[in-house]
């Protein structure tokens, strides 16, 4: 279980609380108002911003001090998922080993994954070569390859259009979820909560809310939320 | 910020570097400060060499300024065929050897040059060459070139809106935009030329010389290998590092930033354009002096190279092994120290250019003078001197592009696990593969045509290609030198290409 236990964090422009724990093996959608620090709270569950007090633990053994490849912890930020000069194989075998050294049935496991995430084919090509859609799969073929417990996305699909966007959120909870990893989705969209989340936690006003099923909070909004929603 | 720096990179490599080049600076400056001959002073004969020093330097970088304004404001206001490639050329000097450039000079200037034949035939007397006015001549083939890129480059950065409104306006645009960019750009042009002329080696070994014409850099070598006064050289090389350093903070108080020279193919719209005469004069006159040098070392030295001794072949090979050591170490240290990225690795990367070759030579020759014969590590020290003084200019290359991959894929690369060689090997070397052979081509281009340190050191069986040609000049075998001049031109070029094109080739970022 992922749980934030008296987390502060801090920076010149606002600071954030949070006290919780998420739900395993499930879809936490992360809402609120922009510059309220969602992205760097996904920062310091995956490593890269240390907190100013308190203790990030999973399964009970506190991370904080941990580096961020030693979490059981994968993340997709909003933009460069990908290394652009590796080819598509390449930067999903780096799920499997930060060495790149691949051994056959690595190879193969790699075959499978692109599969099953639709591009079968495109294995040889560089990012550059695919779409943005392609490419956001490909994100994504790592993350199922890595094999950790927890997946933090902070918009991955943010600049996709609607109807794209939908689909790799579809995929998300098909593949991920399903796959019982514990998801944590921030996003500025209402709409993509509500499709994939069974959770939402409202950061708002320096405090990240404890978390609420998605139904429930948009039946019945606080007044947070009330605001953001306008 | 409370943002935890992620360390993806061991620190011992670059920390090893920033050792390494504290040691061939600021150790051999030790070294020469204790056993510099601080009783029996300063000299006469010093007191002439820095007075020559200085005041060639001022000459110098004077004449090449005062030219440069008028060819840089023509080039920057005309558009004409060749233009692009006549400033591509314009960079040529800095990888050109200085040994060889002379070579050049001397074929139009020197006493039976080009220029002298057309004097004498209209019933003049010859002009010489070698002196003051030969060190200045030099000097200012290789910086004319160096300054009208920098002051082309102030005269493109005035914005175009600018020459519009003065236009409507009818305002004397030389008045409010023009002498105020000069204001700006022409001091720091002028520092850093000074300091370039400082530390000239080898134009004065191969111009000057005579007691009238010795720089300091000069004196250090006459007193190190012909005086074999290891006090004297001492005390002339803390004199030498003094003129640098105050050149230096000059310099550093007076610059500007001064770019790497992008967007030179733009020409400003202008509307006060009325005697084009004069621009092309100034253009036709500034690539005479830096083509015409230049073809005449192709046509002298072509049949030069049937009469070359063999070991001109075998000091060749000499210096393409020194060039490919001096480029590895050079880009194997800037990788580590940029990696490493702290404030130090920036400061250790600066400090090079307030060294010169001869004074870093003398320091090493104190410090392996009581061990070995200094000859028989001439080409190591060579090697670690070169890459020494090529650093600051390889990091200039790569340091913004290993900034760029740690900014958008250091966390990237840290989330999946990627670190320390891996990281470099999959990540960082493929992705500054452009910078990296540019900045490999320009340290090795420069190494090969050195001819500094090698010279305190080397004995008969050491000499590398630009000695080997300077040993023909000097035994008056010019035929034989202008063949060596070609191929070291042919070489140095060569090798810059072949890594420049390296790092480009399917280099798809």
């Amino acid at each position: 279980m992922l749980m934030c236990e008296q987390l502060v964090l801090a920076q010149e422009s606002f600071s954030l609380t949070a006290d919780f724990a998420f739900r395993e093996r499930a879809i936490t959608g992360v809402i609120g108002p922009s510059g309220v620090g969602k992205s760097t709270f996904l920062s310091a569950i995956a490593g890269f911003f240390a907190p100013a007090s308190g203790r990030i633990l999973w399964q009970g053994n506190d991370m904080v001090s941990l580096p961020p490849a030693k979490r059981p912890v994968s993340i997709l930020f909003q933009d460069n998922n990908l290394f652009p000069h590796l080819t598509v194989t390449q930067n999903v075998g780096l799920g499997l080993s930060p060495t790149l050294r691949l051994s056959d049935g690595d190879r193969s496991r790699v075959d499978t994954v692109l599969k099953q995430v639709g591009l079968g084919r495109l294995g040889d090509r560089k990012p550059a070569a695919l779409s943005g859609g392609q490419q956001s799969r490909a994100a994504l073929a790592r993350v199922l390859l890595a094999d950790r417990p927890v997946v933090l996305l902070d918009e991955p699909f943010s600049a996709l259009g609607p109807g794209l966007k939908d689909e790799m959120l579809d995929l998300v909870g098909a593949m991920l979820a399903e796959n019982g990893r514990t998801v944590i989705m921030v996003t500025h969209d209402p709409n993509d909560a509500k499709r994939i989340a069974d959770e939402v936690v409202l950061v708002a006003e320096g405090v990240a809310h404890s978390p609420v099923p998605t139904h429930e909070i948009f039946e019945n909004p606080p007044q947070a939320l009330r605001a953001y929603l306008g | 910020m409370a943002q935890r720096a992620v360390s993806i990179n061991p620190r011992w490599p670059g920390a090893l570097s920033g050792a390494l080049v504290l040691m061939l600076t600021l150790g051999t400056l030790a070294a020469v400060a204790l056993r510099a001959d601080w009783q029996s002073g300063i000299q006469a004969a010093d007191w002439a060499a820095i007075r020559f020093t200085v005041v060639q330097a001022i000459v110098s970088a004077f004449v090449s300024v005062l030219c440069a304004i008028p060819v840089a404001r023509a080039l920057a206001r005309r558009r004409f065929r060749g233009r692009g490639l006549l400033i591509t050329l314009l960079g040529a000097p800095f990888l050109l050897p200085v040994v060889v450039a002379i070579v050049g000079l001397l074929a139009v200037f020197g006493r039976s040059g080009i220029l002298n034949v057309f004097i004498t035939t209209l019933g003049f007397d010859p002009i010489a060459i070698y002196g003051f006015h030969g060190v200045v001549l030099a000097h200012v083939f290789f910086n004319l070139p160096l300054a009208v890129r920098f002051i082309l480059q102030g005269w493109l950065s005035i914005p175009a809106e600018r020459f519009r409104l003065a236009a409507s306006l009818g305002m004397p645009i030389g008045r409010f935009l023009e002498i105020p960019m000069l204001r700006s750009v022409v001091p720091s042009t002028f520092l850093v030329i000074f300091l370039i002329c400082l530390t000239s080696f080898a134009v004065a070994l191969t111009l000057g010389g005579g007691p009238k014409t010795t720089t300091v850099e000069l004196a250090i070598y006459q007193a190190l290998r012909f005086d074999f006064d290891l006090g004297r050289a001492a005390l002339l090389a803390c004199i030498q590092f003094g003129l640098c350093v105050i050149a230096a903070l000059l310099a550093w108080k007076f610059t500007v930033h001064i770019g790497m020279g992008t967007g030179f193919d733009r020409t400003v719209a202008r509307w006060d354009l009325d005697r084009p005469f004069i621009d092309y004069l100034w253009i036709a006159l500034a690539a005479a002096f830096l083509l015409v040098p230049l073809g005449m070392i192709i046509v002298r030295g072509l049949p030069g190279l049937l009469v070359m001794p063999g070991t001109v072949w075998i000091a060749a090979l000499r210096s393409i092994a020194v060039a490919i050591g001096s480029a590895t170490l050079c880009c194997t240290m800037s990788v580590a120290l940029a990696l490493w990225g702290r404030k130090w690795a920036n400061i250790i990367g600066v400090l090079p250019l307030a060294a010169s070759g001869l004074v870093v030579g003398t320091g090493a020759f104190l410090i392996v003078f009581p061990f070995v014969a200094p000859s028989a590590v001439a080409l190591p020290i060579t090697v670690l001197v070169n890459a020494t003084l090529a650093l600051p200019f390889v990091m200039r290359a790569i340091g913004p592009a290993i900034a760029a991959v740690q900014d958008d894929y250091g966390q990237l690369g840290a989330s999946v696990g990627l670190s320390g060689w891996a990281w470099l090997r999959i990540v960082v070397l493929p992705r500054i593969r452009r910078p990296l052979g540019f900045g490999a081509g320009l340290s090795a281009a420069l190494s090969m045509g050195d001819l500094g340190v090698i010279t305190l050191f080397a004995g008969k069986s050491e000499e590398t290609l630009p000695l080997a040609m300077y040993r023909l000049m000097g035994a008056y075998r010019m035929d034989a030198a202008a063949g060596a001049a070609v191929l070291l031109l042919g070489l140095s070029f060569m090798i810059f290409y072949l890594c420049d094109t390296g790092g480009r080739r399917d280099a798809d970022v």
